[in-house]
């Protein structure tokens, strides 16, 4: 291509800078209910601060704010560079922003007002579900309208994730937010029971599947080559890891319901296809990582790459460990455990946050027009406590949850119960503090890159005494 | 048909999907195709946006 594009970035700072401002907000809230668990009185007797309505703040910010924020920003700076256009109606594509940022400070009153509809990770009510709906149909139509007008044959096979990521969550979205509204902060949804579960869990794992993994995938996919400078390992692998993923994730729900109402058979497919999905997971995760083969030098000194490699090892122990959960004889100890925390979090701190850390300090610079961040050493001093952070919260909520789990199940010879719920929850509390621990020193390198991401992105004083300068005259 | 042996084809038919999938994948005649596309996030240097920024002192 000789004719030189003007590609459309406002709207990539917008969202990259609020990337940083939610992940701050939702981090910080997650330390606080971390906190409430050990001190129950640091709710100060206030219900907007019980730890019932924070958590659901807590999830929502740091999934839909900040990685949702993450996934709009790279999503589309990927689709415009991969398809070499600018993007399709940018008008819409600001408007995709601020209704994204309506929705996230909604959620930020409703819930602590304790307005919810009670679903795990769907628990907006459903003016404001209604609203999610519009700015997702717009996204489709920016995303899909760029790729349509692109300027290379090929779909970059990010664009295949982002695209994956972007069809599924509307109708995911769509399907478990069916409800009948009775006043404007209330509604039932249509289904009932065991269907419902069903339902919502459907929506659940699939949120797992597609908004954290198969859009995060969508920014491993370019960034990984970007940064190394090499093409990503296999080509060939990541189009039999993308049908593979997004034809078995769609089944795995199941496992979050093991004896349950919910039919036998359904509990077994989901196990099975929770189980099959280790295989193109992995597949991912090799691909990822085999990126670097021949030039791993490159990780000893580019701490970006480090968030973003070692996002792939976290991804790939959750992927492990989350096809043995849902084996039902495991699932039996860990499920209602702290296990299940860790397992997230290992998830969420380990793969989406770390490889969001090095999509974001790759990006800032490029957006603001910098060499690179305003310190090299804070991001690798920003890798290794929160690095540190995670392995310290996911170790403490492995033991944890296994021990209240061998605790809950424990029985006398006479048949009753060896230890009463209270006594698991006392020993726990030395765990809750490692928790916190690993919880804050994560808090801290969130803190750490914003102040990174100010010192790079304010205006330089030199241009602003330029600037002076030049009105003086 | 029993609906035991249709769920049992599907199966089949779905296997032999993805089978078909790894093949056309990793199919010889692919591989220029795939070489192209696997450039893509490598080719960004071409355009001029990185370049408009330095010069517009972008705050």
């Amino acid at each position: 291509m000789d004719k030189k594009t003007t590609y459309n970035e406002t709207v990539v700072r917008q969202f990259a800078i609020m990337t940083v401002v939610w992940g701050v907000v939702g981090m910080g809230v997650g330390v606080l209910i971390a906190a409430q668990l050990i001190w129950p009185a640091l709710n100060f007797e206030v219900p907007w601060l019980s730890y019932g309505r924070l958590r659901p703040l807590h999830t929502n910010a740091v999934i839909f704010a900040f990685g949702g924020s993450a996934l709009f920003a790279t999503s589309y700076w990927v689709v415009q560079r991969t398809c070499q256009t600018p993007l399709f109606l940018p008008k819409l594509a600001s408007f995709t922003f601020w209704g994204w940022q309506t929705v996230i400070v909604l959620a930020a009153i409703t819930l602590p007002l304790g307005i919810t509809q009670g679903k795990e990770y769907a628990e907006l009510e459903w003016p404001i579900a209604v609203i999610i709906a519009v700015v997702w149909v717009a996204y489709a139509v920016v995303f899909f309208g760029t790729i349509a007008k692109r300027k290379v044959k090929h779909i970059y096979v990010a664009n295949w994730f982002y695209g994956a990521f972007i069809l599924t969550v509307a109708v995911l979205h769509i399907v478990n937010n069916l409800a009948i509204p009775v006043g404007l902060t209330q509604s039932y949804p249509i289904y009932s029971g065991a269907v419902d579960a069903m339902v919502q869990w459907w929506y659940g794992h699939n949120a797992v599947g597609f908004f954290l993994t198969a859009g995060f995938l969508g920014m491993m996919y370019y960034f990984v080559p970007k940064q190394a400078n090499r093409p990503i390992y296999s080509y060939r692998l990541s189009i039999v890891h993308f049908w593979a993923l997004i034809s078995i994730y769609m089944w795995a729900g199941p496992h979050h319901l093991h004896y349950t109402a919910l039919p036998e058979w359904a509990q077994s497919l989901g196990m099975v296809f929770s189980l099959v999905l280790l295989a193109p997971s992995w597949g991912g995760m090799i691909n990822g990582i085999m990126t670097l083969s021949g030039a791993w030098h490159k990780l000893r000194t580019d701490p970006i790459l480090k968030f973003l490699i070692v996002s792939l090892s976290f991804y790939g122990m959750a992927t492990f460990e989350g096809p043995m959960m849902s084996i039902k004889t495991v699932n039996a100890l860990s499920h209602y455990t702290d296990w299940t925390i860790g397992h997230v979090h290992a998830g969420a701190l380990g793969w989406v946050a770390f490889i969001t850390f090095g999509a974001i300090y790759a990006l800032i610079p490029k957006l603001y027009g910098k060499q690179e961040m305003h310190s090299v050493k804070a991001i690798e001093l920003h890798f290794w406590i929160s690095t540190i952070g995670v392995v310290l919260y996911i170790a403490s909520m492995w033991i944890a949850g296994v021990m209240q789990g061998l605790m809950w199940r424990a029985v006398n010879e006479d048949g009753t119960l060896t230890y009463t719920f209270i006594e698991s929850l006392v020993a726990t509390y030395p765990y809750y503090m490692v928790r916190l621990l690993g919880g804050l020193l994560f808090f801290a390198g969130m803190l750490l890159m914003a102040w990174n991401v100010w010192m790079t992105t304010r205006p330089a004083r030199e241009t602003v005494t330029a600037r002076a300068a030049a009105q003086e005259a | 048909m029993d609906i035991n042996t249709v769920r049992g084809l599907l199966t089949l038919v779905l296997l032999i999907l993805f089978l078909g999938i790894v093949v056309w994948a990793f199919s010889g005649r692919r591989k220029k195709d795939f070489d192209e596309a696997a450039q893509l996030p490598l080719e960004e240097n071409k355009d001029g946006n990185e370049e408009q920024n330095k010069h517009e002192g972008r705050s």
